[in-house]
């Protein structure tokens, strides 16, 4: 007889769950009108969510037969993952309104997709990753066509569906790979049984970790598994594209290093190689590609594609330290794509949403502030010093010089330069570029999103720079210690 | 490597091999059984392929009311629900509480899922 699991660890996720079931319920029985009233309770939900999380067990705790796994590295991302799901419900009730989509479904999809990340940071084995990843990626494929009667955004969600599902098949062909030729499914097993080999380990093995790892990349949207993002940041409606941007992107490198460091830590050499090639791949193709773009969606979705390069350079170098960059990394990301998107869900010209970048032209004469903000975004988009994405970047690039990444870091720092020219073109843009048609007056809730963004970003990081890192340091060393 | 019958493993798929080889016997004298025993008398309608109520040969892109697709998506799902409520059913004194409850919870996430089905209309044909 199978006694009763340890719920204790999972406790967080399954008061989400719980949550998100009952939200759906209040939605649908009181009809339409109630977005506002789901969104909030939806954010609510996931402040008890984080502080369950806090509350939770020291150490690290398995429990599910070893399926899930809840350590203070999965405790970090997931506090990341639910402070960008929570900016993004709140960013999205105007837009959402604004736009004639409001409907209740969205923030509860939200919620889903959440919990499916929740649950695939804290994933022990192939099986539960595969669980996590699918219940992220089924509520992602319905927000992207959310405009359900928008050819663009019925064709984001089928694009991102399609390919989705294709990176979904590669992850589970390479789990399948690993499970014939280790033996088992498990993490802890995994580490164990490669540890334990003689000699060079089996190529089956390897080969299904590639897999694996190609699948993971589609998810990050690293090169050259990033054919989606620009199709699908421009096509989704804007505040979805503000979620993607952030949530998943956090959840799914988090996944990524767990993946890596945990069951296939012994392998690193193989893996390095693969990692360092998307690295590299992905900071060129990021800072070519948005040279071109005249949307600024587009722009962001060629940006983030580089962000995720440099982050991977963090991960390549194969350390605690790496993995502490990457972390440190993914939260200062967070705070500066938040920012940036609740500028461009406040991108209006009377009553309509505009997203080209010729569009923000003069914006410094009529909305100075907002005008300031996004300098202040872009300059730390580029890596600038004092802003924060230079702490970000230092924190990635100093490992992987200490692992002797030489060549790596230095495709980092010309990348880092061409990058340049695109984010100093959209200041240009704001402050010598004439008006065409005034925005309107951005929202009070996207206000204060901008404002608290733009000081965090420069220049209180500065007080919160020591927690982060001390936060990102103890998760890392969690990883590399329970190995 | 070179007698799969040493390997322990694949001595564990040798009744897949066994059932595999039995199935194909069985359904291969079906099918001659039935060309030898039984009248043949064919017509056009019998000849033709059956292909639940369409056209079997047409352009795959014709229009169908999205209706049909969504009774049927609804229907797959608790028809699946019953599929996996058997073999619990059987097992259930060997995998006790944690699979009882465990089971609760799916049908009770369903249950939420029809509620919400249901509601929204999904259900009503006009």
């Amino acid at each position: 007889m199978a006694t009763l699991p340890d719920l204790a660890p999972a406790l967080p996720e399954i008061f989400l769950a719980c949550a998100s079931m009952a939200l759906l319920m209040i939605g649908v029985f009181r009809g339409d009108g109630s977005l506002r009233l789901v969104s909030w309770l939806t954010v609510a939900s996931f402040i008890v969510t984080g502080f369950l999380l806090l509350q939770g067990p020291e150490g690290r705790a398995v429990t599910f037969n070893g399926l899930f796994v809840a350590d203070s590295f999965g405790t970090f991302a997931k506090l990341l993952i639910l402070i960008a799901s929570s900016l993004a419900v709140i960013l999205s009730v105007n837009y959402l309104e604004k736009e004639r989509v409001a409907r209740f479904e969205y923030p509860v999809l939200i919620a889903l997709a959440t919990l499916g990340m929740l649950a695939m940071v804290s994933a022990n084995d192939l099986i539960s990753l595969y669980v996590g990843l699918e219940l992220q990626s089924l509520a992602l494929y319905v927000i992207a066509s959310f405009k359900r009667d928008v050819a663009k955004s019925t064709e984001a969600g089928l694009k991102y569906f399609v390919l989705g599902a294709l990176s979904s098949g590669l992850l589970l062909y390479g789990a399948s790979l690993v499970y014939g030729f280790a033996g088992t499914t498990s993490f802890d097993k995994l580490a164990t049984v490669l540890a334990g080999a003689e000699g060079a380990p089996s190529v089956g093995v390897v080969i299904g970790m590639v897999f694996v790892a190609a699948g993971l990349a589609f998810k990050i949207s690293a090169v050259p598994f990033h054919m989606w993002t620009p199709d699908v940041y421009e096509g989704a409606p804007t505040s979805v594209t503000a979620f993607f941007a952030v949530a998943p992107k956090v959840a799914a490198i988090t996944l990524f290093i767990r993946v890596l460091v945990g069951p296939f830590g012994d392998l690193a050499v193989q893996w390095q190689q693969v990692i360092q090639f998307c690295a590299a791949a992905s900071m060129i193709i990021g800072a070519l590609g948005a040279i071109q773009q005249k949307n600024i969606k587009r722009l962001m979705a060629y940006s983030s594609i580089g962000h995720i390069g440099y982050a991977l350079v963090g991960l390549s170098a194969g350390s605690v330290e790496g993995v502490r960059g990457v972390l440190i990394y993914m939260a200062i990301y967070l705070a500066m794509n938040v920012g940036v998107f609740a500028i461009i869900l406040s991108m209006r010209q009377s009553g309509r949403a505009v997203e080209e970048i010729a569009d923000l032209g003069g914006l410094s004469k009529t909305h100075p502030m907002l005008a300031f903000a996004m300098a202040v975004f872009m300059w730390s988009l580029a890596g600038v010093p004092p802003a924060a994405g230079f702490w970000g970047k230092w924190a990635v690039f100093l490992p992987a010089i200490q692992a002797g990444l030489y060549p790596l870091a230095i495709v980092g720092v010309i990348a880092s330069g061409i990058s340049c020219f695109y984010y100093l073109r959209v200041i240009k843009a704001m402050y010598f570029d004439d008006v065409t048609e005034p925005l309107d007056r951005p929202t009070p809730t996207a206000g204060f999103v901008v404002a608290g963004a733009a000081l965090f970003v420069f220049p209180v990081y500065i007080f919160f720079l020591s927690p982060i890192t001390s936060g990102a340091a103890a998760a890392a060393a969690a990883l590399f210690g329970a190995r | 490597m070179s007698d799969p019958m040493s390997n322990p493993l694949l001595v564990q798929y040798l009744p897949i091999l066994v059932f595999l080889a039995i199935a194909t016997v069985v359904a291969g004298a079906m099918i001659a059984a039935s060309l030898v025993v039984g009248k043949q008398k064919p017509d056009a309608e019998k000849l033709s392929a059956y292909e639940c109520g369409f056209e079997a040969f047409e352009d795959a892109r014709s229009k169908f009311d999205v209706r049909f697709y969504l009774v049927s998506i609804l229907f797959i799902i608790f028809d699946l629900e019953v599929a996996f409520l058997f073999p619990w059913a059987i097992a259930l004194g060997d995998i006790g509480m944690f699979g009882f409850w465990s089971m609760m919870v799916f049908l009770g996430i369903l249950t939420i899922g029809f509620i919400y089905e249901w509601k929204k209309g999904a259900l009503e044909w006009e």
